[in-house]
């Protein structure tokens, strides 16, 4: 009997999500690549927690399914790329996060991306706020705050 | 030593894959390149704007076509051309002008249905910023511009005091689009002696040399898709037979599809030729890759 629930326990614990390990970092919340907005309206804007779950939930899954950009995320740690982007979205929309992940320049080293990913990853975006129902303003106040990030991100 | 070095380093560019002419279509947001202008340069309406034609980005060549009419009540207008945009930086346009004098013609002793016509050559530098993406600069996407004109009744624009038949202007655009405002800016400064936008020739007897005149839009995103706004141009003034007035128009865009973009706008392009108050619609339609 103890055997039984000890194996479930392990089970368990081996379905829960994990991520690989990745070279030391100084963590900071300027590695999230933009400030934060003075006040927590964008979060409300956003749904909050539950909103912003959502969403990133939502884009991941369309870059994965996007046959113009897909191919860029196989082989990467899906598992905390969805952890860091709720915390980086969280933490620029005031909703009360710190940003554990990589500067952008360093999380998107040598993965070749081009400027055109970076237009098709933005309509993905665009697309999972929409299905959220985020305001249209709100929205593009949002992406006023990523676009800069094109010069970390873009490599040709 | 330190060229011996840069040599090694772009031999190591030149072999690496990575950086192999991989070229892509598309990948410009809807409506980033803006529309096609009446003179065929990427734009608004009636202004041209510092963005490049095409739905291509740094690493690819797109391109658009168009067909426009601007229904006057004396007058039309038809244009049609195309333009081709080179890694996102530099643009070459055609266009193509009938401008039909119906039964204004009559009146103006040219005979009922007389056509003016007149061939645009375009071509666009971007220079420097980006519209775009600096989201976090006030730095304005600046390009430079020429459109070389030639208009076809060459006996008819010189008989009401135009100095040429041909003509270049010279412009210089700057535009940003302001994300957090959903809001698109645009400035230009045109060196131009083009009377009618050069459907009346160049120069004239009143003013026979280029002067600085000014083209401005603002607009607003209502959706990822559609943009509306107002645009102003001023133009010069020529010819002493009639005088010419500043143009302007309020417009929407709706890229019905990513490829598909539809234009609709009133314009106010005041008198025309002795006519007065020429307002109507411009219609346009655009395809692009």
């Amino acid at each position: 009997m103890s055997l039984f629930l000890a194996t479930v326990l392990l089970l368990g614990a081996q379905a829960a999500p994990t991520e690989e390990a990745v070279d030391p970092y100084t963590q900071n919340n300027a590695n999230a690549g933009a400030t934060a907005f003075a006040d927590d309206a964008m979060w409300r804007a956003f749904h909050g927690r539950e909103g912003v779950d959502r969403i990133v939930e939502a884009f991941v899954a369309r870059n994965q399914s996007d046959p113009r950009i897909g191919d860029i995320f196989k082989g990467q740690d899906m598992v905390r790329l969805r952890r860091v982007l709720k915390e980086q979205f969280c933490y620029i929309l005031n909703g009360g996060c710190d940003y554990s992940g990589r500067t952008m320049k360093d999380a998107h080293k040598d993965m070749g991306i081009q400027q055109a990913d970076m237009g098709a990853l933005v309509e993905n975006l665009q697309a999972a706020m929409r299905a959220e129902g985020v305001d249209f303003r709100a929205q593009n106040r949002f992406l006023a705050k990523l676009a800069p990030m094109k010069r970390d991100v873009v490599e040709r | 030593m330190i060229f011996s070095r840069f040599l090694i380093a772009l031999g190591l560019i030149a072999a690496a894959p990575a950086y192999a002419d991989d070229g892509r279509a598309g990948g410009k947001l809807l409506l980033t390149d803006g529309i096609t202008t009446v003179e065929g340069a990427a734009g608004g309406g009636i202004a041209t704007w510092a963005v490049i034609a095409g739905n291509e980005t740094n690493r690819g060549i797109g391109g658009s076509a168009h067909a426009t009419l601007v229904a006057l009540p004396d007058f039309s207008l038809k244009s049609f051309g195309a333009a081709i945009g080179i890694h996102d930086r530099v643009e070459l346009s055609y266009t193509r002008h009938v401008f039909d004098t119906r039964d204004a013609g009559a009146a103006l002793g040219l005979g009922k249905g007389f056509t003016f016509g007149q061939d645009v050559f375009g071509a666009k530098v971007r220079l420097l910023g980006d519209a775009i993406w600096a989201q976090d600069s006030w730095v304005p996407q600046v390009a430079v511009g020429v459109q070389y004109k030639d208009a076809n009744r060459d006996a008819v624009v010189r008989a009401v005091g135009a100095r040429q038949d041909k003509g270049a202007d010279i412009y210089v655009a700057a535009t940003k689009l302001i994300l957090s405002q959903s809001a698109i800016l645009n400035a230009t400064v045109r060196f131009t002696k083009a009377n009618q936008w050069g459907l009346l020739g160049f120069g004239g007897d009143k003013q026979s040399s280029r002067t600085a005149q000014f083209e401005g839009s603002a607009g607003v995103m209502l959706s990822p898709s559609i943009v509306v706004g107002a645009e102003y141009r001023t133009k010069p003034d020529n010819l002493g037979f009639a005088e010419e007035d500043d143009s302007f128009d309020v417009f929407a865009a709706w890229a019905v599809h990513r490829n598909v973009t539809v234009t609709a706008a009133y314009a106010d392009l005041g008198d025309i030729a002795t006519v007065k108050n020429q307002r109507g619609l411009f219609l346009s339609l655009q395809g692009a890759f």
